[in-house]
Order: C-alpha cells, then structure tokens, then sequence
C-alpha cells in the first residue's frame, strides 16, 4: 500500500489537494482537502445586505453569478420583497448562458485532457477524422482541410519545444483509449470552444455590463433598464442580438458538444461503473417563471432509489466540523446554516509539509449534511431528480443519450454518469433559454418595462430584524445563502456551497464526502502518473474558492462600517 | 523598435537544445492571421496604450521580433476572476496567440499536468529564464500565522510568491486581490491578507487592479514591456498611466447629464431609461481612475455604468472598504476637477483619515458630510 499526494489538483477553479491510498492497483481510501481560506463571510458582518450579492459574487469568477442570485434571493426571501417578472427572466436568461458556457468549458478546457490525449492527434488522418466528425454531426466545419489545419498548428507548436500549459501532463498513459482521429476531433473543437465561450457569453455583458463578474443585480430587480424608445436601455437591437447569441449557443451544444461527449463516451464505458459516489443526490428548484413556478423540480434521491423524489425541507441542512481547521462550536452535530457558529482554527502541519493529518482535521472545506447524510450535488443530481420527477424534456433527453450508448439509468452513478448528465443538463437549458427571451420579448411587447420594485429599497422601509435563505442551482449544483438582518446590517451570512458538499471531508461520524467516496474502488495504473484519480475528481467540477468559507457569529463586527 | 528593446525577454537560445525558435509573425502566419489583421490587432493595443497611432508599426516590428517568453501564472486567494477575464480578452484570435507566444508554461486553471508535474515545470521555468521570465499573480497573499491560510503543493502563497517573483523580469499583480489585497483584505482581515508589492517588496510589480482587471491592460503593460523593454510609468498606487490616468467620471458617457443635473432617482425610472447619471444611487466613478469608459468589457460590448448599474470603484486601493456601502453618495463631487490625478484625490482622501485608522477613517469622514445630494443640485 502507498499514499500518493495529488496537490495542485489543476483544471479547476482553486486550491485542492488529494491524498490517497493504493492498493492492488486500485485507491483504497482517499481524502480531499480545500488549502485555501478568506473569511469572506465574516467580513460580510455589519455590511449593507443590498451590497452582499457583490461581495459573494467574489467567492468564484468562474462561477460569476451564482453567489450574486442566491444573495439576492436570500435578501429578498428575508424582506417578503417581489421581484417584477422582467427581472425574474432577465436572471433566467443570465443564469442559463452561465450553465451552458460553464458546462462547454468544463467539458473540452477542464475535463477533456483526461481521456484526450493531444500528442496522440498529430498521427491522424485528417480525411478519416472528417469522416468520423461528419458521422456524429453536420457541423459546417467537419472537412479534412480544417482538421489539416488544426493538426498543422499543434504540429508547429510542439515543434516549437515550448509545450507551455500542455507540458509535463500524462500523454501516452495507458488508460488514454481514443483512436487518433477521435483525439484530433477534440483537440480541434478544444480550440474553437475556446473562441465561442468568449461571443456567446457578451449576452452578460449585454445585460449586465461585463463578464465575469457582471455588475447588474439588484436586490428587489435588475440594473438593466428596459426602453424599445431608448439607446440606452434593453432595445430591440440589443434583444436580438441576444437571440443571435443564444442560437450559437445552442447550435455548438447540440451539434458539436453532444457528439462529442457521446463519441467519447463510447470508448469509455467501464468509467460508467467507477466513481459512484455517496449515492445520495440532491438539487434546489430552479428557473422561476413570472409566478414563481420552476422550470426544474428539486428535491433528493437517497440510497440511489430511482423510485421516488423526497421534498426538500431546509432545516436539516447542517454544517460539520469535525475535521475542519475550525473551532467545535457543535459538539459534533453540526449547525444549521442560521445558527453556525465557526471560527478558523489552523491545526495542519506547519507548510512546507508532506502529507496532511487525515486522521484529524484536514480540510478548510466544511462538511454539509442533510439529515445528517453526505450528497451529491450537481448536473447529475438535477437531471435524476427531474428525470424522476417525470420532466418531459429531461426524460426525453436522458432516454436519448443512455440509448446512444446502450446503457441503462445504472450508469449515471458513476464518474462517466457525472459527465454525460453535465452534456444533457447543458443541452436542456441551451434549448429553453430562447423561450425565456420570448417571454421577456413579448412583456415588452406588452408595455411593461419594469425591472425593480423600488417599494423597499430604502433600508428605513425594513423590519428591525429578519431572516432569509436563497436558493439557486448553479452550474456545479444546489447553492443556497442564509442571511440574517438587523438593523439594517447584515448579523449572519452562510453560503453552502455545490463545492462544500461535494468536497467536503469526513463529518463526526466519519463519513466521507462525494469526492473522497467516488475515489475508492478508482483504479491506478500507475501512482507516479494518477491520470484515473483527475478523471473522478474532474467529474465532479471542483470550484474551491467557493467551497470555502466561514462566518462568526460571536465575532467582531465591523464597527467602522456601520452607517451613519 | 531594436532588437535591443526585446532582449530581456527574448534570450531564449541556449538552454532550448534543438528547439526551433518562432517568432510572433511566422507564428502567426502558421496559424493562417493574416497580416492585415495582425496590424489591426496592434492599432487595437496602441489605443489601449494610450499612444499615438503612428505608434502601431513600430508595436508590429518590435512583436515581429519576440519569441515567446515564458509567463508563470500563480493564483493565490483569489476567485480565479481575472484569468476568466483572459478568456474573454479583446481581439480574440490575435489576443489569444499572443498570449500563447508568452509560452504560458504554468497556469493551475488550464494547465494539463498536475501534482509535482505540474510543480516540476514552474520550477524549470523559473530556473531555466531565471530573471527573464514574467510573472503573474491572482489573488492575495495571506501573511497570518505563517500563511496557513494558502497553500499549494504545501507551500505557503508567501513562500511561492517570493521565490516566483522574486526571480521575474516583472511581476504584474493582476485585479485588486493581487494589488493591494482585494476583497480578503477588508476588515476585519481575518487573515492577514496583502497585495504582492507589500508581501514581496523586492520585486518590481505593475498592479493591474479592477475586480476582475479588465484583460486589455494586461495585453497592454506586456505588450508595452515588449516594445519599450520596461515597465510603463506608474502611478503612486504602481498602476501605469495608460490606463489608470484618468478619472472615470471625466471621461463618463453620462458625464453630460452629471453637468446638466439629469439624475436617475429610482430604478428604471425615465432617467435611468434615458441614460441619466448615476452618481445619486451611489456611483464611485468621481473618485475612481481606470479606463473602463473607453476600454469598456467583453470586445467593447459594454461597462458597468453603460449597463445601467453604478461604478462601485472596484480599481481603487481599499474599495472594498473606503467605496461602501455600494449606493450610497459620494460627498462634494462638484468639487474634484478635471486637472486631479489619482494621487491629488488620494491624498484628500488620506488628509480625511487624519486621527483615525486609515481606511475606516476615510470611510467615517465621508459619512460625516452632509447629505451628497444636497450638493449635486449645484452640479
């Protein structure tokens, strides 16, 4: 048996770290550790609860505005304040150009290299690679001249003897399986990916000035005004150019990612019985219409029982700490998001170190649990519950990809599971988000140009105290933000984030997180080169920078920051 | 330009084996740009520069001539912001290939290797180009209890940042995390969270603040660097001129409104409709200096003030605690003219914080004043 380090775990937003040990050519045991703090939360305390959607907003530029609708959400769900159904669909429609540039980035940038070996591209024949892209989808650009071209580039930069962010990876490991021309196909929609995800997200900068980080949300509406009479508000010009954008969206979607992934797929599917995981899955409602309603159901699925849907209830979610660099405010039950009580409490090896203390605490990542059980939350997640649920479109979808590949629903408990739900999840809401910018085309229409309440946004207006959560369900999952107000300021703030369940380390009880329960069983080929453990943890799609967070309820507040 | 200018960036013979050497413009004619749009790529980078367009040949022959120098990438307690900035930077094609050309040989978000391969390939760079590289940091560093508080491969930021930098032609310090410390930085700064400059004080560092940067002024300053063989002049808060120089209420497109006293007063409203001014829901443009009014975002779609939301002043030095709350006024703007600089209003800034600590200080001064509204009529 022997304990390998991975750290930094790469392609991923943050600072991950994996321990594991082998055994018989295969991870024994595993644990996952978040190495990087801010406090954000903590800083939070005594702010402006308007301001807080910005402020989190900073908890991940990759994820950009998910932290800022949960924040909101979690504002306004506290003040009882409505949100008129402009603004309800400008969110959906910002909330849907983000899952399906997240997801397509995630896919060929963060994932891809796992099971795509580059090098292996350069011996391909580009008629045959044509032949083989022509087979999966009519994309305009499947010809042998544009596959020469891409082959002629890489060609020169490996000549080149710079290989820049490709050196040093695991190229000809034995568990890369692709035929050439499979590899040279990916490669090339690696680099066009990489041209699209910057055009078809300027529908953020459209509607919210810039991305990442969008500066347009607005407790109680949006920021973006809405006039077909005036060149400085949501026009006609600027409504369809989003429409344009959307539909370029889509297209790569459905004619170059689905392929993709399903062509990939099909040489991996002993990756359909790796990585299941915890086996619990569970995502929040999403994509209010006009009334509230969602588009997406929530709920969980426990003990991987596709029978049935249990309804959500928010309070048995709680937070461990167990084996987490904080002080035990819990006496080991775990608090509930309104009432956590946590305080940095470093008590790792001194850096530099070898191996973290994995018998103790480990991780700057909490340990969430509902009703005190670990869950997976993500693209996986949300496609079961609604495929459960009975949703039409998502069954449609997910009855189309498992018949592609000749498996059956089994075969979405696994890390190849994870990665074909992200391809259905991206697929499904680049298809409805044209119909929210109908919606919104045809409220226009209609005279209606609201985009806020303003009823309360004057802070007099509020409550001496209250209490709310927002719910949101982000690219990597179910994101939910607890806040509490008084006088005006914000006492509490709490994010539990997709990344926090997912990575989260032991609880009291020594149950695993997703991560580190989907490693065990994950084969090695060799330690020197864990090519196997990237592909499981990749799956998931880490963002750590979210995962990780503290507030302190007994702390200091900010007092210089209190208004006058 | 000479070949001179490019020299301590180019010096990559030696060290390389047999490893053919491209330059920008064989590169490029591989990858099938056409000169044209090379040309129209570089007048895109001399108006970022804020230099005269006769400045764009001369930009064309000194890139003609570099040969990717290697770039290091470090991300620290960041959100990873600004390198998603980088993904969306202007001039896609061209940005993108030159950006390539630097040889980014170590960048945790995009970079395939991983673990001590990933480590052993920033350490080669760093040895290899010692003194010759460039260097970027994301992201704060945490200086708390021994920098417990970032590590990576189980090294603290600290140490990383001082061996990396320490050894880099130039260090730019990229979004406001990296510059001065950012948003871990607010009070009550739990840990101890600083800008490169201040955690590093031997290395010369360009700050590249904005929240996240705006990815042009980072095409930019290496771009500058590899024309002018040094680093553009600074202001005192170490921002090049170029693109910090200037107020962003000076060069405001509501500006006109500002003057004529045409306000948005609540949320779309007929004057936010209109493309009023926002300074009344608590816009920071007054006393912030970047140039987002003509660099603008995403290939110059829009910025914040043109979509309809205030600046909220995320390019200055302690935004996050002077600049709040976000819509809240700012006092006496009717007062700043056009001729201050960063450092003249800075230093206001500084003399209100006089008997108290620093940044709170600023920040209770300008609570005390009277209502700002008051003073716009006058405007």
């Amino acid at each position: 048996m022997s304990k390998i380090v991975v750290d930094p775990i790469t392609r991923i937003e943050g600072h991950l770290r994996v321990e594991a040990e082998v055994s018989g050519g295969k991870v024994s045991d595993a644990w996952v550790s978040g190495t990087m703090f801010r406090g954000i939360e903590k800083i939070l305390q005594g702010r402006d609860p308007r301001d807080a959607w910005y402020w989190t907003q900073r908890f991940c530029g990759v994820c950009t505005t998910v932290h800022s609708i949960a924040s909101i959400r979690a504002v306004e769900d506290a003040l009882k304040i409505k949100i008129p159904p402009n603004a309800q669909l400008i969110r959906n429609i910002i909330i849907a150009i983000q899952n399906t540039q997240d997801h397509v980035i995630h896919f060929y940038h963060l994932h891809a290299l796992d099971w795509v070996d580059i090098t292996s591209g350069l011996k391909a024949d580009p008629v045959k690679t044509a032949q083989l892209a022509a087979s999966v989808s009519d994309w305009p650009n499947n010809s042998p001249t544009y596959f020469k071209g891409v082959q002629d580039r890489i060609k020169a930069f490996v000549a080149s003897g710079r290989l820049g962010p490709f050196a040093n990876a695991y190229w000809g490991h034995p568990a890369y399986r692709l035929p050439p021309e499979a590899n040279l196909m990916a490669t090339a929609h690696y680099l066009e990916a990489l041209e699209w995800q910057k055009e078809i997200i300027k529908i953020h900068a459209i509607l919210g000035s810039k991305n990442p980080h969008p500066q347009t949300f607005l407790v109680g509406g949006m920021a973006i005004p809405v006039d077909p009479d005036s060149q400085n508000a949501l026009n006609a010009d600027k409504l369809i150019e989003i429409k344009r954008l959307l539909k370029k969206a889509q297209d790569f979607v459905e004619k170059v990612y689905i392929p993709d992934l399903l062509a990939v797929a099909s040489f991996y599917k002993e990756w359909a019985g790796i990585g299941a995981g915890v086996g619990n899955y569970m995502c929040y409602p999403e994509f209010p219409d006009a009334a509230g309603n969602p588009w997406l159901p929530g709920g969980a699925i426990l003990n991987r029982d596709i029978s049935k849907v249990a309804a959500l209830d928010q309070k048995k979610i709680a937070e461990h700490v167990a084996h987490s660099w904080y002080q035990d405010a819990d006496q080991g039950k775990g608090l509930h998001p309104w009432e956590g009580s946590t305080e940095a409490n470093y008590t790792g090896p001194k850096p530099p170190y070898e191996f973290l203390e994995t018998d103790k605490k480990y991780s700057w990542v909490k340990a969430p649990r509902y009703d005190e059980k670990p869950m997976e939350v993500g693209p996986l997640s949300r496609v079961l519950v609604a495929y459960v649920s009975g949703h039409k479109e998502t069954k449609e979808a997910v009855d189309m990809v498992l018949g592609k590949l000749g498996v059956g629903p089994e075969a979405l408990f696994s890390t190849l599971g994870r990665t074909g739900a992200r391809g259905i999840d991206c697929l499904l809401i680049a298809r409805q988000a044209p119909k929210w910018l109908d919606e919104l085309i045809g409220n226009i229409s209609k005279g209606d140009y609201r985009i806020h309440g303003n009823e309360m946004w004057d802070p007099a207006t509020w409550p001496a105290e209250a209490h709310g959560y927002g719910w949101h369900e982000a690219p990597r999952g179910g994101l939910g933000h607890w806040i509490k107000i008084k006088d005006q300021k914000i006492l509490n703030y709490q994010a539990v984030v997709p990344s926090t369940w997912n990575a989260s380390p032991r609880d009291a009880k020594g149950q695993p997180g997703p991560y580190e329960a989907a490693l065990v069983g994950t084969p090695i080929a060799d330690p020197e080169k864990p090519l196997e453990i990237l592909r499981t943890i990749h799956s998931f799609d880490p963002c750590l920078a979210c995962a990780v967070h503290v507030l302190d309820a007994t702390g200091r507040q900010v007092v210089s920051v209190k208004a006058s | 330009m000479s070949k001179t200018n490019t020299e301590p960036v180019t010096g990559r013979q030696g060290g390389c084996g047999q490893k053919q050497e491209y330059s920008l413009a064989e590169l490029l004619k591989e990858r099938g740009v056409s000169r044209r749009d090379f040309l129209k790529f570089c007048s895109t980078i001399t108006a970022a520069l804020a230099l005269p367009v006769s400045f764009a040949p001369s930009i064309a022959r000194a890139l003609d001539e570099v040969k990717r120098p290697p770039l290091v990438w470090l991300e620290f307690q960041g959100c990873t912001g600004d390198s998603e900035a980088l993904l969306r930077s202007a001039n896609p094609t061209v940005g993108e290939i030159v950006l390539d050309i630097l040889s980014v040989d170590y960048h945790e978000t995009i970079m395939a290797a991983a673990g001590h391969q990933a480590e052993a390939a920033l350490d080669q760079t760093i040895a290899e180009f010692k003194g010759k590289y460039f260097c970027v940091i994301e992201g704060a560093i945490p200086m708390k209890d021994g920098g417990v508080y970032g590590c990576v491969g189980g090294k603290s930021h600290l140490e990383r940042a001082r061996q990396v930098a320490g050894g880099a032609a130039a260090t730019i310090a990229i979004g406001t995390c990296a510059s001065y410390g950012g948003i871990p930085a607010a009070a009550p700064n739990p840990t101890g969270a600083v800008g490169v400059q201040e955690a590093v004080p031997g290395a010369t560092v360009i700050n590249l603040p904005g929240c996240p940067c705006n990815a042009d002024n980072l095409t930019a300053t290496v771009v500058h660097y590899l024309v002018f063989g040094k680093i553009p002049a600074l202001d005192s808060h170490g921002r090049p001129l170029f693109a910090y120089g200037k107020r962003i209420h000076d060069n405001c497109e509501r500006r006109p409104h500002f003057d004529a006293g045409q306000y948005v007063e609540y949320w779309g409203d007929d004057g936010h409709r209109k493309g009023f001014c926002l300074y009344k829901m608590g816009c920071k443009g007054p006393a912030t200096f970047h140039n987002c009014p003509s660099q603008r975002y995403n290939e110059k779609v829009s910025w914040p003030v043109g979509a309809g939301h205030p600046c909220v002043g995320c390019a200055e030095p302690n935004f996050w605690d002077t600049m709040t709350p976000m819509y809240r006024r700012l006092p006496n703007v009717p007062g700043f003219g056009i001729e201050h600089t960063a450092d003249i209003i800075g230093l206001g800034l500084a003399a209100g914080a006089a008997g108290a600590f620093a940044v709170h200080g600023a920040l209770a001064a300008m609570r005390k004043d009277k209502e700002p509204g008051e003073d716009s009529k006058e405007g």
